[in-house]
């Protein structure tokens, strides 16, 4: 089983990785300049509202925040066990759990866009 | 030839003796071409013959001599002593291997784990003598050539910190071994490495912090080639998933 | 009887720089994962509403969020850097007999980022 497991969550991890590192930094400025509220319109509510309602605004949106996730929660277990926690089981229940649950959540909010 | 002063702060441990390794200081006077090793073999000739530590070939090709200095596992025949002139070096033996004195250390665990691995060409089926030998273009030699420098001397295991925390942890020379040989096109024995490759302490307990590449001496590149091994067990796996698995 | 040393669990990665540097590469994880939460809250939000959108993006401008969103715009960044100058190490591209060298892997990745970053700026609005 661990086996199994293993090759799975590592390739999420890396797909995770090399998504988040394409698109995450202009991700986290765009945030910032939403937080900003300038340029003005920026993430403005008509336009995200549009990316998202075609089903390859949805596709990306999902595949970025699940894949995240998971590339997260498999990366923090190896660190966490760096840090010295050794419960490996509880610390991959909570981490893949999390994962699971926005992974779902991230396609029940898409499909009502 | 200009002389250079140096100090070795040695780490001793007699098993039969001790209950625990300390440390001896000696001060040596060196040429200044020597390296680490020279200081070592002064020391045993001239000023303390209860010394153990292995060597053999004083030019970083057999991989016997690897040691701690100053926390940096290297070949003790390839660390010039100019680089500790009028300094206190400190010698241990390799890090994350339990030791059976002084600068020697237990090679056991890595024994075992290079046989798991099947470090050697496996056919499905030999070509009779009459077809020739197998041939291999100068492009299928490059593509697993780097991978076949180790030595075996060990430094890769005393940096990796994972083989420190889990010392299941086949480790980084060994998988190297196994990548190494199911990239070369003459083999056929990907699917039985699979076994051990595959485990959790297999190619997934590597971290990719990099230090085994950091510290070979022959730059194998271990970190690099268990990448590749990750990605080649996990495309492995995939297939298997849809039925196309085994070579 | 061999002599085995031991090995601190909680603090081997403060012996050498490299391992520090590596622990906090891993740890660079949590601020990716907290941020894809804050994405699945911003589009939970639009699927909610105008309003409750608008209440998402009033949230950013906490003291707290913001602080939080630069360090995170920082860390995303050194992540990114990081990922493509380990990439062409496990993902070798062999042409003919030579590998086609790091340099110019990483190099791939960064133009694509570059081109990707433009266009998803574009597509938010930013211009």
């Amino acid at each position: 089983m661990a086996k199994i497991n293993k090759a799975l969550f590592w390739s999420l991890f890396a797909a995770g990785g090399t998504l988040t590192a394409f698109v995450f930094p202009v991700l986290a400025l765009i945030v910032l300049f939403a937080a900003y509220g300038s340029p003005a319109d920026v993430m403005g509510y008509e336009q995200m509202h549009g990316l998202l309602s075609n089903w390859l605004g949805k596709l990306v949106a999902f595949g970025t925040v699940a894949l995240a996730l998971w590339h997260a929660a498999h990366r923090m277990r190896t660190a966490l066990h760096g840090l010295g926690i050794r419960a490996d089981g509880v610390v991959a229940a909570v981490g893949y759990g999390v994962a699971l649950l926005g992974t779902v959540l991230s396609a029940y909010y898409l499909v009502q866009i | 030839m200009s002389e250079i002063q140096i100090e070795l702060e040695i780490l001793r441990y007699d098993p039969e003796k001790d209950q625990e390794p300390h440390f001896e200081t000696y001060p040596v006077t060196c040429q200044d071409d020597w390296m680490v090793l020279d200081a070592i073999n002064y020391i045993k000739d001239h000023v303390d013959t209860t010394i153990s530590y292995r060597w053999s070939c004083h030019m970083a090709v057999c991989g016997s001599c690897g040691v701690m200095i100053d926390g940096e596992p290297k070949l003790a025949c390839k660390a010039p002593v100019r680089d500790y002139a009028n300094k206190t070096a400190r010698v241990e033996p390799l890090a994350n291997f339990p030791i059976e004195r002084d600068l020697v250390v237990v090679m056991d665990d890595f024994m075992d784990k290079l046989k798991r691995v099947k470090p050697y060409l496996i056919r499905k089926e030999e070509k009779p003598l009459e077809e020739g030998e197998y041939k291999q273009s100068p492009a299928e030699l490059k593509k697993y050539k780097q991978f076949t420098l180790c030595i075996n001397c060990l430094c890769c295991y005393a940096a990796c910190p994972q083989y420190a925390l889990i010392p299941e942890f086949i480790g980084p020379a060994a998988l190297t071994m196994a990548h190494r040989y199911n990239q070369d096109s003459r083999d056929q024995g990907l699917a039985e490495r699979q076994d051990e490759v595959a485990k959790p302490e297999g190619a997934w307990d590597c971290s990719f912090a990099g230090e085994c590449s950091e510290v070979c001496p022959k730059h194998v590149d271990p970190a690099g080639a268990l990448q590749q091994l990750k990605i080649a067990t996990t495309v492995e796996w995939y297939k298997g998933l849809i039925g196309m698995g085994g070579k | 009887m061999a002599y085995v040393r031991p090995v601190s669990k909680t603090r081997w990665y403060r012996a050498k720089r490299s391992y520090t540097v590596h622990m906090l590469q891993e740890l660079t994880s949590l601020f990716v994962g907290i941020f894809a939460l804050i994405l699945l809250w911003g589009i939970g939000s639009i699927a909610a509403g105008p309003a409750a959108y608008q209440a998402f993006l009033d949230g950013l401008t906490s003291p707290l969020m913001l602080l939080w969103m630069w360090i995170t715009t920082i860390v995303m960044f050194y992540h990114a850097i990081a990922w493509f100058s380990v990439t062409p190490k496990a993902m070798p591209v062999q042409r003919g007999e030579e590998f086609v060298p790091g340099s110019i892997i990483a190099g791939a990745h960064y133009v694509v980022w570059i081109a990707l970053s433009l266009l998803v700026l574009l597509l938010a609005g930013v211009f």
